[in-house]
């Protein structure tokens, strides 16, 4: 079966050149980066090279890099490295459970935790968290982008905000890397998250930027790796990864596969608008990831909507990996005004480098078919059509 | 020639439902894997009176894990639909309800009349199966001489599950395929091994999916615990079937009808639980030939076999899961209830079970003992 994959972000597929530069690692380069010894050294040098690449994406010192199994981690580390009882922080309803979750966990030891709304296009007002502040405020984490949505905060605002506070400034960037420019001056952030396998790289890998002078609590004791920030010998094969597709992200502002990203995002968009009826486009006002369309389709149940997709060869989400099987609707959408049944019937479509304008006009065959069908066998869409004044859900 | 059309499995993880499907797969259907995740074993670990982890059977994580496997060796598509919200409502808030109110639910026939059926349906025809097929130990045909869709007995009666089957309607029996209705259980674990199944030797489960151990008792404390709902008084008095006081107990949702032991009284001769009054919080004991009763009232009656009960008719009523099939005459008493008449009167008919009625193999109806 024709298969198109659009849940990257999820995760995205390895790109071959990646997985090229990352293959010798697993073999004959297989030196522990901490030994003294020739193979020990070779080690060493590719992780630091692949530093600077990461380095480079961030516009950050290599040292600034501390390498982590992936984006939880990132979060977890830059969290529970700073907060401390009787600490506030301030986040937002729609943060990544890696973040959110923390944060209640940090509830529970101690810390007070201020969970800022959103707007109806889930964009967290500077205002709110200028507002939000106390003397005892230790730490503010917003997200970069929104996974669900694509959405793009105000972090170059909020980070002023933080600056002029003296406060630390955290973001999970994990769905920005790659897909917008980072700059780590320009936001003001002490630390940002990204992750190697939402940019085409290994999956287990990713970095956190610390900025100089930032102490960080580990979470792991052990060797004093990582300048001891993180204890445990180096993934060196899925490092060598990271700063490979790092140095791809990079060039990708200037090459023009991010541009085409997203006219393949907008041809999606605007078509499956044109093509079905009652169907919205949600965080549409707000600035977003150039690959992320989250759409919702009124009198559909989004669970199902991705299994009959998937079972004609197109890969979907109804929202973030980890909720798929849970009872709730995305706390994302909700906390965006979203009723729950239209949050239920929201699909995310997002794309990656490997996606081509075949695969967009693969989907668009699909998506009217299947929303077609589910909503002719719809007990609440039939009784919507016979009725004179037809009514959206929400 | 090859089947094209797509059949859903209604996979729970165990022996029954994998062999169903590995059996449709081998038959060249196109089959597509369904578990329905209707209760998160591990929501009232710690509440009154529970473990902090448990193991529970159906829905459990390793269930899920053990079907999803089943469909990779399979190499079928495989999805989990939750239902958690619709389950507790339908199922777990009913099944408490009646529990406190001094009646013995079933909830295996709730959930198949109101829940399983219906919404593994509705997820087959969504993605595009008509037809849904389950392990269970049933067998369903249309039956031309009736014009109806008829449930009937399984070739292995000692694996029957027609009693908790009995509310299925005509247009899900009509989309249901029961493939195990003729095999007995030791040909369906050899059919099991036979198709590389790992799990072909795995225990059946005897248990109410949601609660693990078996202790009502412990569940509904922990559950109204967790909904921060407190248990109602419902302590009263124990009385004699001539209504003489012979003590206190704490609560009705402790007794069920026919329970002898933890009564709380000591008497020269055995004696049972007969009645439960709710409404006056009275339990009823007495001597065990005062279980005896010769006639019930079912209501909520759904009819299989005929349309409707128009006269007295003669047939085999099953009164619980574990009850032998006894003659008796049904008649028609009006808003979906009948008056059940047994030749020879049974022991311990408990309000809140369900009762089957059979014309030999076949399923006539069913309802709820009131």
């Amino acid at each position: 079966m024709h298969r198109v994959y659009f849940d990257n972000n999820a995760t995205t597929p390895l790109l071959p050149e990646v997985f090229e530069a990352m293959r010798p690692y697993f073999l004959e380069k297989f030196g522990n980066a901490s030994s003294i010894h020739q193979q020990g050294q070779h080690a060493r040098s590719a992780v630091e090279q692949a530093r600077e690449h990461v380095a480079e994406l961030l516009n950050c010192r290599p040292a600034e890099i501390v390498f982590t199994s992936g984006g939880t981690e990132g979060d977890n580390l830059a969290l529970f490295g700073l907060a401390k009882p009787g600490d506030h922080i301030i986040t937002s309803a729609i943060e990544h459970h890696a973040v959110l979750n923390s944060c209640h966990r940090l509830g529970e030891m101690g810390c007070t935790v201020t969970y800022l709304p959103v707007d109806g296009r889930g964009l967290v007002d500077p205002d709110d968290v200028k507002r939000a502040l106390r003397p005892e405020t230790k730490l503010i984490s917003i997200m970069f982008a929104n996974n669900e949505t694509g959405v793009l905060q105000a972090v170059n605002e909020i980070g002023k905000i933080a600056a002029e506070a003296d406060i630390y400034f955290h973001t999970d960037a994990v769905q920005a890397a790659g897909k917008v420019p980072i700059d780590v001056k320009e936001i003001a952030c002490d630390l940002l998250t990204i992750s190697a396998h939402k940019f085409h790289g290994p999956q287990g890998t990713g970095a956190l930027f610390v900025r100089k002078g930032t102490l960080l609590q580990p979470l792991a004791y052990g060797g004093r790796h990582e300048r001891s920030r993180r204890a445990g010998t180096e993934n060196l094969a899925s490092i060598v990864g990271l700063g490979k597709a790092a140095e791809i992200a990079r060039a990708g502002f200037t090459d023009g596969s991010v541009a085409q990203l997203a006219a393949l995002r907008d041809r999606l968009e605007t078509a499956v608008l044109e093509s079905i009826e009652q169907v919205a486009v949600n965080g549409d006002g707000a600035a977003r990831t150039p690959n992320t369309a989250n759409i919702s389709f009124d009198y559909i149940e989004g669970e199902a909507m991705v299994i009959a997709l998937d079972l004609k060869g197109l890969s979907v989400s109804t929202g973030a990996a980890c909720s798929s099987g849970a009872i709730e609707p995305s706390h994302v959408l909700t906390a965006m005004g979203l009723s729950a049944d239209r949050a239920r019937g929201s699909i995310r479509f997002s794309l990656g480098k490997q996606n081509t304008a075949e695969d967009v006009e693969f989907a668009l065959d699909l998506i009217p078919q299947v929303v077609n069908r589910l909503r002719e066998i719809s007990p609440v869409y039939k009784k919507a059509a016979v009725s004179p004044q037809p009514s959206a859900l929400s | 020639m090859p089947n094209s059309q797509t059949i859903a499995v209604a996979m729970s993880g165990g022996v029954d439902s994998s062999t169903v499907a590995a059996m449709l797969c081998q038959q060249g259907y196109p089959v597509v894997g369904l578990t329905l995740q209707l209760w998160n074993q591990r929501r009232l670990a710690g509440h009154n009176g529970m473990p902090e982890s448990s193991h529970g059977r159906c829905c459990s994580i390793d269930d899920v894990y053990d079907a999803r496997r089943v469909a990779e060796t399979l190499g079928i598509p495989y999805y989990v639909v939750s239902q958690e919200k619709r389950f507790e409502q339908d199922v777990v808030r009913p099944f408490v309800a009646e529990y406190l109110s001094g009646r013995t639910p079933i909830p295996c026939s709730l959930c198949n009349n109101h829940l399983k059926f219906d919404q593994l349906l509705i997820t087959a025809r969504q993605i595009g199966a008509d037809l849904l097929a389950t392990g269970h130990y049933a067998r369903n045909e249309f039956d031309e001489a009736r014009g109806r869709w008829i449930l009937k007995r399984p070739a292995d009666r000692s694996k029957d599950q027609t009693y908790f089957l009995f509310g299925l309607t005509q247009e899900q029996l009509s989309r249901t395929l029961f493939p195990l209705g003729e095999m007995r259980k030791p040909d369906v674990r050899e059919e099991a091994k036979r198709a590389g199944l790992r799990l072909f030797e795995k225990p059946d489960s005897q248990e109410i999916c949601f609660i693990p151990g078996g202790d009502y008792k412990q569940f509904l404390d922990a559950y109204l615990e967790e909904q921060g709902e407190e248990i109602p008084d419902t302590a009263g008095e124990l009385v004699t079937t001539t209504g003489e006081v012979i003590g206190k107990h704490a609560g009705i949702h402790n007794f069920t009808v026919g329970q002898r032991k933890g009564l709380g009284v000591a008497t020269g001769s055995p004696l049972y639980v007969i009645e439960i009054r709710g409404d006056k919080r009275q339990v009823v004991v007495g001597s065990g030939e005062h279980l005896l009763s010769r006639t019930l009232r079912a209501t909520r009656v759904n009819w299989v076999a005929i349309a409707d009960l128009r006269e007295p008719m003669r047939i085999q009523a099953k009164i619980r899961h574990r009850h032998e099939p006894a003659s008796a005459t049904i008649e028609n008493s009006g808003n979906d209830a009948v008056t059940v008449t047994f030749n020879d009167p049974q022991r311990a008919i408990t309000p809140g079970q369900a009762v089957v009625f059979y014309d030999g193999d076949v399923v006539v109806g069913g309802g709820w003992i009131s």
